[in-house]
């Protein structure tokens, strides 16, 4: 017989990046879209609009990227529920069948949803691939940012990719991972709320608390 | 201006490399020799001491020979050398370089033009400079370019193979530029992928901007060597910022002022064309420092947006030319990135609201196993 208990899932360095990343990828999309569809803004030349906007696009962009490199580091170090073995839910057997499950719920198929504690296995295999498309953003954002300095470091680290891609290729990939990210953003807010309803766990308030309710095992 | 103590003693080779007599003959005062020195200096990105150094060496010069070969092009980039309305102290800068081939302007024709050609090739080996404009056909075998009986690529691996160096002017030179473009019917490619042995510097752009080959020309006899050079073989002084950069119009980018439409009030009061696809953000040569046609006007100036013509397969990478982001392969012409970007997102949205109402009118679901389920009946039992 088992009863629910309070489990501590998601330490705080976990729920931090989450909600920058969040943050960053909101005002890079609000910033990114003003720069990619520049309005007239200003009366006078002597305004610094543009300036401004790409400024905390620039900030924004390194925040993703120190909050993405914290929560790589915390995927080594954290618990078992933050590790990167997590997100490769395709590379053992028991957690393949939990996707199967998970799958089969999603599509109706199936009224059983399987018992997880941490990210469901196709979240998380999903997460795996949003991870891709955080660096897929970052290197094409850092090349597209270092071609004001040839020479300078971003030109001889993320720059190098201006001989692989050109500089259009590389904007118009830049901006199709954003749509990719903000369809992946309305999928993941719908998921929660369905979760949080479906599973009772409080998935929702434990990305703030840390805390989900869960069975004993 | 006197002859600056030449006498009738020396020949009259000599007297013909005679540089302060050549811009006296041309009406050149000394005062504009220096001030076209100071010129090169700023063009080259030297301090101002040099000019006299400048001026030296442009004194002393051993005639350099130079050949201009032509092969798949527009003739561009000669006629941006060519051009110039009254004689500039830069053609006289050409003049002292012997040119003993160029397709357009020698006057030699069939055999002893090419004797000419030969003879530079096989007598002054590694000594010369060869000018190359246009690009080289591979497919076929080079059919698509012969010159004298001999393939584009046979005449500039035999003449830039020789020489001490090449300077490809124009980007068909470069990177094959427009013959290059896609499908490249001919299997266009610049001299240095052509010749890959050649010491090759690029002088992109279409055409090219002659002060950039004059500033090449000079910095080759003052040094004695070539340029510094990016990773795409450009010399730094000449490709080393981006236009965006030192553009006229950037004080409106960094305000939020744009053309919007053609004709619009933006374009009437000179705001910035980044909307209308302008490629100066991308592209790297010294336009709005260093302008055409002796500094009268270049693209941005005139009202248009830049097509980025210095970079390599600007024809394919930097279309469509009139708007920020390229199309998307493998949907029609008219499809944005963007019209497809919010297509799938109202796409996503309106399949998990289905999913939502769909999960709200299903009921009751079963947790794994049953756990949940004897839960409630404790709690119902109760």
């Amino acid at each position: 017989m088992s009863k629910l208990v309070i489990k501590y899932v998601w330490e705080l360095p976990v729920r931090v990046t989450h909600w920058l990343n969040m943050v960053a990828i909101l005002t890079l999309t609000a910033t990114g879209l003003l720069i990619a569809h520049p309005m007239t803004l200003a009366g006078s030349p002597s305004q610094f609009v543009m300036g401004w906007i790409r400024f905390v696009h620039f900030v924004a962009a390194y925040m993703f990227a120190i909050s993405l490199a914290s929560r790589i580091y915390w995927s080594l170090v954290g618990n078992r529920y933050s590790s990167w073995r997590t997100f490769f839910p395709y590379l053992n057997p028991e957690d393949r069948q939990q996707m199967w499950a998970t799958l089969r719920y999603y599509t109706f198929l199936s009224r059983k949803l399987p018992h997880v504690v941490g990210h469901n296995s196709v979240a998380a295999a999903a997460y795996s691939l949003v991870f891709l498309l955080y660096l897929g953003m970052i290197c094409t954002g850092f090349a597209l940012y270092s071609e004001h300095a040839p020479g300078g470091f971003y030109a001889l680290t993320f720059g190098q990719l201006r001989h692989l891609f050109s500089n259009q290729t590389l904007r118009l990939l830049h901006h199709c991972f954003m749509w990719l990210l903000l369809g992946f953003a309305i999928q993941h807010v719908y998921s929660c709320w369905l979760m949080d309803i479906k599973e009772r766990g409080g998935i929702i308030s434990s990305m703030f608390s840390g805390y989900k309710s869960v069975e004993e095992d | 201006m006197d002859n600056n103590g030449y006498d009738d003693k020396k020949s009259a080779a000599e007297q013909h490399y005679d540089f302060p007599q050549m811009l006296a003959e041309r009406g050149v005062s000394r005062r504009e020799f220096m001030k076209f020195c100071s010129a090169m200096s700023a063009a080259l990105a030297l301090p101002v001491t040099f000019a006299p150094k400048i001026a030296q060496a442009l004194d002393e010069v051993k005639r350099p020979t130079l050949v201009w070969l032509e092969f798949q092009s527009c003739t561009g980039d000669t006629e941006a050398l060519l051009r110039a309305a009254s004689p500039t102290v830069a053609e006289i800068v050409l003049d002292i370089l012997s040119v003993d081939y160029a397709e357009t302007i020698m006057t030699a024709a069939g055999h002893l033009a090419e004797a000419n050609l030969d003879k530079v090739v096989k007598e002054e080996k590694g000594k010369y400079i060869a000018v190359v404009e246009g690009s080289i056909p591979l497919k076929d075998g080079g059919v698509y370019c012969c010159i004298a009986g001999k393939t584009a690529l046979e005449r500039a691996t035999e003449v830039c193979g020789g020489a001490f160096a090449t300077i490809a002017v124009g980007t068909c030179a470069s990177y094959g530029g427009l013959p290059a473009a896609a499908p490249n019917p001919t299997g266009a490619v610049g001299v240095k992928e052509a010749v890959p042995g050649a010491t090759v510097l690029n002088l992109p752009g279409c055409p090219l901007n002659a002060d950039n080959l004059t500033a090449t020309i000079v910095h080759f006899l003052l040094f004695k060597k070539l340029p510094a050079t990016d990773g795409f073989g450009r010399p730094l002084f000449a490709y080393g910022k981006r236009i965006h950069d030192n553009c006229e119009r950037r004080p409106h980018f960094d305000a939020g002022q744009y053309v919007e439409k053609w004709g619009d009030e933006g374009h009437r009061k000179g705001f910035c064309l980044y909307r209308m696809g302008c490629k100066g953000p991308e592209t790297y040569h010294n336009c709005p420092s260093q302008r055409y046609n002796e500094k009268t006007s270049w693209p941005v100036a005139s009202g248009h947006g830049c097509a980025g013509c210095s970079e390599p397969m600007f024809w394919d990478r930097m279309t469509p030319l009139y708007r920020r982001l390229p199309n998307v392969p493998g949907f029609g012409i008219e499809s944005t990135a963007d019209k497809i970007g919010l297509g799938l997102a109202v796409g996503t949205a309106a399949i998990f609201a289905g999913h939502g109402i769909i999960s709200a009118v299903r009921g009751e679901d079963k947790m794994e196993g049953k756990k949940r389920e004897d839960l409630k009946h404790d709690k119902d039992r109760r």
